[in-house]
């Protein structure tokens, strides 16, 4: 038998199953351990792309049978298109940040031991990638916690701050809560498919060929939505990502917003358009909704941020939106029987799946450079870095223009893509949904807007003007294993920013696996230089045209104002003739914010305190002004408190019950097989 | 192989590039007569741009790559937007290189790099524009959106060369929906090109710039650049009105009778475009920054209305 892919996939895995032993074995030299671990999860990590690549360039779908497990219940494997593509989301970033580690992680030697880090970032790759080979639910499940523990042990690292321990936590009770509800899913449709009564149900092999009553397929999409979406940090289940993304070692932080997220989009699209397969059309309605929230809620405190990583972190939540934006619109019209409209807004939805995942890879390997140089999170106290780092600092630009929508890069593609589909709306029977879903235009344009905004904040505080802080640590740009993952990611934005035909060429067998039809024909009808989604009357975009376009001419002015030699003349700042500037007079984060939380204010909590000193001349002179901000996420208070408090109720209740007597334990034994003798005989 | 679409597109690249400053100057020559000013001229512009391209750069110490690339990627995306838009023809090869959304896009950009020159120095000015800048452009932009969808829903299509001929062919008259979408997007050209009541280009009063602070640093060649880029600009804006709202008159054959029409249809569109904008100007005051909110919310929902009259009237 020749070895298909997903052999080649299962090797990936196998390697990074073993991959902790050899490095427990390494333990004692840490140096050789950072080099030989993750040079063999970047091996692993490409073989898992070339085995997803292929998958999706050949269409096929590979099925293997593991007898391992419980008996009479052996684990399923299944590598068609969709896990093929999810494979390669996960594997390219994964590749990406390994090689960054390399040089990342050399930061904690002599602080710390590394072997925890090493052994838990394997297990963690492993374990996402089996969420996408699995194909029955047992498996998946226990995939699924291998990725949960092995990321909650890697955000619990530097486990000696409180903030770790607490993001920690929180993170792990989100992520079981949510993955109770997967379990419950999954056990409704396994139920559903062969009856209660057998076993054999909980493949998904039985599932796809099951028809499902409206009702009880509702129950298990609401079930899974609801564990997906705790995974991926929807609005309101988003809490744990800016508490947990911002602590973790940076290069985690990556691959736990760039692609550990994606899983969860991963299990919507595989629940819903290949398990249960036929839907009502307010299910995509449920999905872009939230899509549409979690955006704009996203993106709109990401904006209140002052911390990198928190404010990274919070625009996970902002494209997660926009990746559920396409895949709700996506279900709608597929719902409505409209496939190649459906076809557009899927591939929209999956090429901003794959879009996110390298510039937000980029961006948190950025911050993690950043955080490495300065040993400095907020931004308030940054400034000037762009001369100091420049290889970061332009390569930090290159995320914030991908992930701002701007063209050429990555991000705006996929955006583009988003917005034909809304703009196809109109061909819905319903005319309540024509009103209504072109607002959710207008929302993802005020999104792509503010994201805008946010990372000319982001980059414009940390790496440009002066440093802000008190003092100035020694700061030295990234080693070269940093800057070789970093330009990768820049490479591949760049890349799939102007040559969008290619990728969604090869991405086309997604959409015809899940919908029946795909766009990959009419979208590259005019060749690899034009982008034409439905027809080229319709809209079209050009890449390459626009990026040398560009280019072009910037050189060629350049070049014409250059023809005479003018002397540039290095001055200090001019400031309309303001005299005495420092660095504190800067705008600094909160203050760029401020006419946005002036304008938004409603949505957040905000505590702005002013308070001068007394002791002046007069009030409008005062000698010393404390101010105070506190901008707080609103969904704390209304969601999370009351369940805490209650629970915390709840424990006091029950801890009654521990009398700490045997006799008590006893009675309570004896009275429950009494109960369970009378009731269950 | 037809010479005739490229040299339509160079030809429109440098009536872009000649007709941007005299716009301008046909601006500033109306305000000054209807404020009883008498005016500098309408080539003013052009003496302004070649006293600044002679003169040497002066740059802040501290300025970066991005200070020294901004003005250039401003300059080139503009020239990019001059040579999509249909201006003189809709026949043009590089049509099809951006829809309406694209186009909105390039702009943004411009502005982004803008926005980071004015933090790159580190003036408390520069992040004012800057922050100011990008406000002001989240909520724009969200209006621009609502207005292209209320003007594609007619023509099936963003790709502004099908949508002025569409217009042109007589299949959509004056409508209801396209009356909302226009004023609409006068608001929106009025906030994006930084005019009153939402901006004063020629103010240098410290706290109610926006686009100027972000380039008070800037000098010589740099500075040049980046003024004519803001006039190609509202060049730009208005040719994309005209494109998409009153596009009569635009050649769609290979003809130099058509050609030659069309460009003085053009230039009779841009003096009646010049006047309105002036009497705008003129008649209102320059608003506070907060009530900015409501100028663009009321934009946002004329878009919005016009797209309801759309399904509810035709």
């Amino acid at each position: 038998m020749n070895p298909g892919p997903i052999d080649l996939a299962s090797i990936s895995v196998i390697i990074l199953l073993c991959a902790p032993l050899l490095v427990s074995l390494l333990s004692r030299s840490q140096r050789l351990l950072i080099y030989s671990g993750f040079a063999l999860t970047a091996a692993a990590s490409l073989l898992a792309v070339f085995a997803g690549a292929w998958t999706v360039w050949s269409g096929e779908t590979q099925k293997l049978i593991m007898l391992i497990g419980l008996p009479d219940l052996p684990f399923h494997l299944r590598l068609d298109p969709l896990a093929g593509f999810f494979l390669v989301v996960i594997g390219l970033l994964s590749f990406f940040v390994s090689v960054y580690s390399i040089g990342y992680v050399k930061g904690f030697l002599g602080k710390r031991s590394v072997t925890s880090l090493a052994i838990f970032y394997c297990l963690f790759l492993a374990g996402m990638y089996m969420v996408v080979l699995s194909d029955d639910a047992l498996i998946f499940l226990i995939s699924w916690e291998v990725m949960a523990a092995a990321s909650y042990f890697l955000v619990m690292f530097e486990d000696e701050r409180i903030e770790n321990r607490r993001a920690a936590f929180l993170y792990m009770v989100v992520a079981h809560v949510g993955a109770i509800a997967i379990l419950l899913s999954f056990g409704v449709l396994a139920g559903l498919a062969t009856g209660f009564g057998s076993f054999s149900g909980y493949t998904f092999d039985a599932m796809r060929s099951a028809h499902f009553p409206t009702e009880w397929a509702t129950v298990a999409f609401l079930l899974s939505f609801f564990g997906f979406a705790a995974k991926a940090g929807v609005v309101p289940l988003h809490v744990w990502l800016p508490e947990a993304h911002p602590v973790a070692p940076s290069n985690v932080s990556a691959l736990m917003s760039g692609v550990m997220l994606k899983t969860a989009i991963y299990g919507i699209i595989r629940v819903t358009f290949d398990l249960i397969r036929v839907f009502p059309w307010w299910w995509g309605a449920i999905v872009l909704v939230f899509g549409l929230v979690s955006a704009v809620m996203g993106v709109l405190y990401a904006l209140m941020q002052h911390d990198l990583k928190r404010l990274l972190a919070y625009h996970s939540v902002e494209n997660i939106g926009i990746i559920l934006i396409g895949i709700g619109l996506a279900m709608i019209f597929t719902a409505f029987k409209l496939p190649l409209l459906a076809a557009l807004a899927l591939t929209a939805g999956i090429y901003h799946t794959l879009n996110h995942a390298m510039f937000k890879g980029l961006l948190f390997m950025g911050a993690g450079a950043v955080l490495h140089a300065t040993h400095e999170r907020n931004m308030e106290e940054m400034g000037g870095l762009i001369h100091l780092m420049p290889w970061t600092a332009a390569l930090f630009l290159i995320g914030c223009i991908s992930i701002s929508a701007l063209p050429p890069f990555n991000g705006f593609v996929s955006e583009w893509l988003t917005f034909q589909a809304f703009l196809l709306s109109p061909s819905l029977p319903s005319p309540l949904l024509k009103l209504l879903i072109p607002m959710g235009a207008a929302l993802l344009a005020l999104t792509g807007a503010l994201a805008a905004a946010c990372f000319v904040k982001a980059f414009g505080v940390t790496f440009l003007g002066h440093w802000r802080g008190h003092h100035r640590p020694n700061v030295r740009e990234a080693d070269w294993p940093m800057r070789i993952g970093m330009i990768m990611a820049a490479a591949a934005c760049l890349f799939l920013g102007i040559l969008p035909t290619l990728a969604i060429g090869w991405m086309d067998a997604v959409p015809q696996q899940l919908i029946g039809t795909s766009i990959g024909t009419s979208a590259g009808a005019f060749g690899w230089m034009w982008l034409t989604p439905v027809a080229y009357q319709r809209a079209s975009y050009s890449g390459p045209i626009v990026f040398f376009g560009i280019l072009g001419i910037v050189i060629a002015a350049y070049l014409l104002l250059h023809v005479r030699p003018g002397a540039i003349q290095r001055v200090p700042i001019w400031d309309c003739g303001f005299e005495k500037i420092d660095q504190r007079m800067q705008y600094n984060a909160t203050s760029f914010a401020m006419p946005i939380r002036r304008i938004f204010g409603f949505l957040f909590n905000v505590k702005e305190r002013v308070r001068t000193s007394q002791q002046t001349v007069h009030k409008a002179f005062p000698k010393k002004l404390y101010y105070s901000l506190h901008v707080r996420d609103r969904f704390w208070g209304w969601l999370y408190k009351p369940v805490i408090a209650a629970s915390f109720w709840g424990s006091r209740k029950v801890g009654r019950l521990q009398q700490g007597r045997i006799q008590a334990y006893l009675i309570y034994s004896f009275v429950t097989i009494i109960v369970l003798l009378v009731f269950l005989r | 192989m037809n010479l005739y679409p490229f040299v339509m597109e160079i030809l429109q690249v440098l009536i872009l590039l000649a007709i941007g400053p005299v716009f301008v100057g046909w601006v500033r020559v109306l305000k000054c007569w209807a404020q009883g000013r008498s005016s500098a001229g309408l080539l003013q512009p052009y003496r302004d741009l070649r006293k600044l391209f002679s003169k040497d750069v002066v740059l802040a110490e501290n300025a970066s790559w991005i200070f020294r690339f901004t003005p250039y990627l401003v300059f080139g995306t503009a020239v990019l937007a001059g040579g999509i838009i249909p201006i003189l023809s809709t026949d043009l090869p590089l049509a099809a290189t951006a829809d309406v959304i694209v186009l909105v896009a390039l702009f943004a950009i411009a502005r982004f790099f803008t926005a980071l020159a004015g933090m790159d120095i580190g003036t408390a000015f520069g992040g004012m524009g800057a922050s100011r800048e990008m406000t002001v452009a989240s909520l724009a932009e969200p209006a621009m959106l609502m207005a292209i969808f209320t003007m594609s829903l007619a023509s099936r299509s963003t790709s502004l060369s099908y949508m002025a001929q569409l217009v042109m062919s007589g299949q959509s008259v004056l409508r209801p929906s396209i009356v909302f979408a226009l004023l609409a997007f006068i608001l929106i050209t009025l906030a994006e090109t930084g005019r009153i009541p939402v901006d004063n280009p020629a103010t240098h009063l410290e706290l109610t710039m926006i686009h100027e602070a972000m380039i008070l640093e800037y000098s010589g060649r740099h500075l040049a650049l980046i003024e004519w880029a803001s006039m190609m600009k509202l060049f730009l804006f208005t040719a994309l009105g005209i494109a998409v709202f009153a596009p009569w008159g635009i050649a769609s054959s290979a003809d130099l009778v058509a050609v030659a029409a069309a460009l003085l249809f053009m230039l009779l569109k841009l003096g009646v475009a010049g006047v309105v904008l002036v009497l705008i100007e003129t008649g209102l005051a320059k608003m506070r920054l907060f009530r900015l909110t409501e100028f663009l919310g009321s934009a946002f929902l004329l878009a919005t209305l016009g797209m309801l009259s759309y399904f509810i009237l035709e």
